[in-house]
């Protein structure tokens, strides 16, 4: 895409192809590795598609031996590896190098164990997240993460990439609802961290893992905890005139005490784009569309209901609608749920954000988006976990008028720039990948960086996993280890003792 | 040498302690009020940071549900501020003060991270990991750094806050913290199921659990113990508790749900409100062993699969005299030992039932010195770990040796 530098290819790895992919063979038998152009197309990107890269080759290990094998022979050569679930990263953190092994994990998709009186299930990475809910939803339990992609994504890309979902107002992210990990290092040690146990002992490595985006090690298996599906659910669909008294409604819920199971919230291009896709019956009149999904027993949920329904109206509401029945629940999400296709539809391409801000930022930046909206000549649609912050802006551009690309991607880093002015971050849930990489520097100075750095030096010191993600700018871990003792200072010159 | 104790007020002070600190070669202890400082292996410093005037609320947004606060103020005055919002920390941080002869409502924010504390809603919402949004701190190398931020969705670099959770101030030293904090729950009720064997209420509690009733809190207190929580309510008999928070009328409802599910299991009461509270409260700070009478006898916090631990207790009781009761539906298990800390026989009986660790929490200096108070790990953990730590604090000057490096 637009002058996005990776790192250097290594040549000497590229002359030694052929051995490599010998080698590989000998550690996976079979059609495990994938050399030819044709069949490595496949792999060539992730869920940002507009950024491609051949492998070197891929692998796909069907054993955990397997791929301690390939990490310890990668890591013994110098070559660089990058690992993959689904690929559906919107992020580009599953995209391919030049001089890199992909690894692709989508053949560990057995669940191994269901274990109800402790409410975990132990599962291969390669199992998608929807997998999950499937495989224990007869006995009434579910999987909470729910990111959009759930149908297809995987649940070791959800450990390295943390993610999110509608839920998780409530019942949080990956990193809370993941009890342990077994993983791959790059010198192919395999670790296991936590398990079916609620504490992990030691340093918080899972945490550190969860979120990681693939740079630090090879998630090879995952417990994960299963809750009890609530009685049922009703939603909320409620409009406004304006966002400002949309946003004012949602700071009102929680100032209430209510947690619903899931609070969204869509602009005015987002709500005409979606109901001239699939006809959910949203109002047409209101600038501002919420979503408040409330869940649990019928006594708690008859309670909160009027409590809300009260709330929205003091706060202006032009319309106030109460599921009836699941339908009609399921209809008010629909057109939440078909946001993305149904811009897809208006617009020739669109280009997907992923900031997080203070909720009552929400006002500030979404003006700020018309602003910048105006000013780049491009369309933008916003739909929005509300609950959380979380702001997904759709910019709308057609990628065969020369420039526009550049254009839309220049929009959105002016769009995730505001985000981090107003005390937000620059990704709620897509990771930073390669298209987040370069604005780090915008959250984070030199020193938060290189401590992060140094984390990574801990679990790989040679840098071979997944480079040229997260990171502007890699540095060796001899140079990041050096240390600059402030010498001749007086022992605590300013510092009250007693 | 003696020791000297230096008390910076800002995180500036804090900078040019750790620089001192690596200048003279020179380790620091870090401390809060001290409430947990009996944790852990000894260490030996000669300087001790005291970050207890490092104070002050310095963000509060109640409707944005989000706190930040200096490491040192006290965890109490935060509780109370909430408390004031109908807000809570979710995760229910315990307080040790009382098990090692202190004073109730001790203790700081910082503390709290460092510890990774939580309570009995750890089977629902998690322990401070699960909490904590944003940090800066100061690495032993002498760098102010931070991490994270104010929002609770944010996958933007490595989770460095959670890096601290649980790493008992032996990789940098947490100036400023921000917390996700949440709506406290307007009311709560327990169910006591009384005369349950330890195996039968872990039958009851998963069973609990496994319903849609929402408990957030399943404790089993074995007989011996009973009668030593919320001044003797429940003395008499093994007493099995559930608790159900939320709207009155939701609480209503689950109450009378699960006591229908469990209705085979044995003889209940209900326990509403303030004695409700207080009863977890004590559960939380483990207040059946920290009797003064009991102060010498070691003890220790287990963690494991919630259904496994009482299998484990069991055999534990055929080699040596033990006392002990159980949170977190079982996954929990406090262990005080008569005798012996009996260190190798726990350990190898955690193994052979399922897994997880152990850690002696309370033992004489000679016991700590002797044992190792936090699980021993693989080698190959063992040795991320101490690279982890020399990412951190090279010089190894921040609590050396407390987690056992």
């Amino acid at each position: 895409m637009s002058g996005l530098a990776m790192p250097r290819s290594d040549e000497k790895t590229l002359a030694r192809r052929a051995e490599i992919v010998a080698a590989l063979r000998g550690i996976v038998p079979g059609e495990g590795v994938v050399e030819t152009v044709n069949e490595m197309r496949a792999f060539e990107s992730d869920g940002l598609t507009a950024y491609r890269q051949l492998p070197l080759v891929v692998v796909l290990p069907e054993t955990v031996e397997q791929v301690s094998h390939i990490l310890k022979y990668c890591g013994e050569h110098g070559i660089k590896v990058v690992p993959r679930g689904s690929g559906t990263s919107l992020s580009g953190g599953a995209l391919p190098l030049e001089d890199a092994v992909l690894l692709v994990m989508s053949r560990f998709n057995r669940i191994l164990e269901i274990d109800y009186p402790n409410r975990v299930a132990v599962v291969q990475p390669g199992v998608t997240n929807l997998g999950i809910t499937i495989a224990v939803q007869e006995d009434g339990f579910y999987y909470a993460p729910d990111p959009s992609s759930q149908i297809a994504c995987s649940i070791g890309g959800n450990v390295a990439e943390n993610s999110g979902g509608v839920h998780c107002l409530k019942y949080g992210l990956t990193a809370n609802n993941v009890l342990g990990i077994e993983m791959a290092m790059m010198n192919g040690d395999v670790i296991r961290l936590g398990g079916k146990h609620l504490d992990a002992e030691g340093y918080d490595l899972l945490g550190i893992m969860t979120g990681s985006e693939g740079l630090l090690g090879v998630v090879t298996e995952v417990t994960v905890r299963l809750l009890k599906k609530p009685d049922m659910a009703r939603a909320l669909l409620i409009g406004f005139p304006s966002n400002e008294e949309a946003g004012q409604c949602v700071a009102d819920i929680i100032a209430a005490g209510i947690i619903p199971g899931g609070m969204e919230m869509m602009d005015g291009p987002a709500i005409r784009a979606a109901e001239a896709f699939v006809h959910a019956g949203y109002p047409l009149d209101v600038e501002a569309l919420l979503i408040v999904e409330l869940d649990g027993c019928e006594a708690e949920i008859d309670h909160l209901i009027g409590v809300v329904e009260k709330i929205a109206i003091g706060n202006g509401s032009i319309t106030c609608r109460i599921s009836q029945s699941d339908e009609e629940r399921l209809a008010f999400w629909a057109g939440r749920k078909a946001a993305f296709p149904a811009v897809g539809r208006i617009s020739p391409d669109y280009y997907c954000m992923d900031g997080t801000i203070p909720r009552k930022q929400l006002p500030r930046v979404l003006a700020g988006m018309r602003q910048l909206s105006e000013q780049y000549g491009l369309r933008v649609a916003n739909v929005f976990h509300a609950g959380d912050g979380n702001l997904h802006p759709l910019i709308l551009y057609d990628a065969n008028n020369p420039g526009e690309l550049e254009k839309a991607e220049a929009f959105g880093a002016d769009i995730l720039r505001l985000c981090v002015k107003v005390g937000g971050v620059l990704t709620g849930e897509h990771g930073v990948g390669v298209e987040k990489r370069d604005l780090m520097p915008e959250m984070f100075n030199e020193t938060d960086l290189d401590q992060q750095m140094r984390v990574k030096c801990a679990f790989d010191p040679e840098h071979l996993l997944n480079p040229g993600k997260v990171f502007p700018q890699l540095r060796r871990c001899a140079e990041l280890g050096r240390m600059h003792i402030h010498q001749g200072k007086m022992p605590f010159p300013d510092i009250p003792r007693f | 040498m003696p020791v000297t104790v230096f008390t910076p007020t800002s995180s500036e002070d804090v900078l040019s302690a750790v620089h001192s600190a690596l200048a003279e070669e020179a380790p620091l202890e870090i401390v809060g009020h001290g409430t947990k400082r009996g944790i852990g292996q000894a260490v030996q410093t000669a300087h001790t940071l005291n970050l207890s005037g490092l104070v002050g609320v310095t963000l509060y947004e109640p409707e944005e549900l989000v706190l930040s606060a200096k490491a040192g103020t006290a965890l109490a005055a935060i509780e109370q501020l909430l408390a004031e919002h109908r807000q809570e920390l979710a995760f229910e941080p315990m307080d040790y003060g009382p098990l090692f002869g202190g004073a109730a409502g001790s203790g700081t924010i910082g503390g709290t991270l460092a510890a990774n504390l939580s309570g009995p809603r750890r089977i629902r919402a998690g322990a401070a990991r699960d909490h904590i949004l944003g940090i800066h701190a100061v690495s032993g190398r002498g760098e102010a750094f931070k991490s994270g931020g104010r929002v609770v969705k944010n996958v933007t670099g490595y989770d460095l806050s959670k890096a601290m959770a649980g790493s008992w101030g032996t990789l940098a030293i947490v100036t400023d913290l921000t917390f996700k904090v949440l709506p406290a729950a307007e009311a709560e009720t327990t169910l006591a199921i009384r005369g349950l064997t330890d195996d039968r209420a872990a039958n009851a509690m998963a069973h609990a659990m496994g319903s849609s009733a929402e408990v957030s809190g399943a404790a089993h207190l074995p007989l011996l113990v009973a009668g030593s929580v919320a001044a003797g309510l429940l003395a008499g008999d093994a007493a099995t508790l559930l608790r159900i928070e939320g709207v009155p009328p939701s609480v209503a409802f689950r109450v009378s749900r699960l006591k229908d599910l469990l209705k085979a299991a044995g003889a209940m009461q209900e326990i509403a409100g303030e004695e409700s509270r207080r009863l977890w409260r004590d559960i939380r700070d483990c207040v059946p062993f920290s009797d003064e009478k009991d102060r010498a006898k070691p003890l220790w916090r287990v963690s494991m699969a919630p259904s496994d631990g009482h299998r484990m207790v069991d055999a534990l009781r055929r080699e040596a005299p033990v006392n002990t009761f159980y949170d977190w539906q079982g996954g929990l298990i406090w262990l005080m030992m008569e005798a012996d800390p009996e260190a190798a026989t726990l350990r190898s009986l955690i193994r052979r039932h399922g897994g997880g660790h152990a850690t002696l929490i309370r033992a004489t200096a000679s016991q700590r010195a002797a044992i190792p108070v936090f699980e021993p790990q693989s080698a190959s953990l063992a040795q991320l770990s101490a690279r982890l730590k020399e990412q951190f604090d090279p010089k190894s000057i921040l609590n050396p040796g407390r987690m056992g490096f």
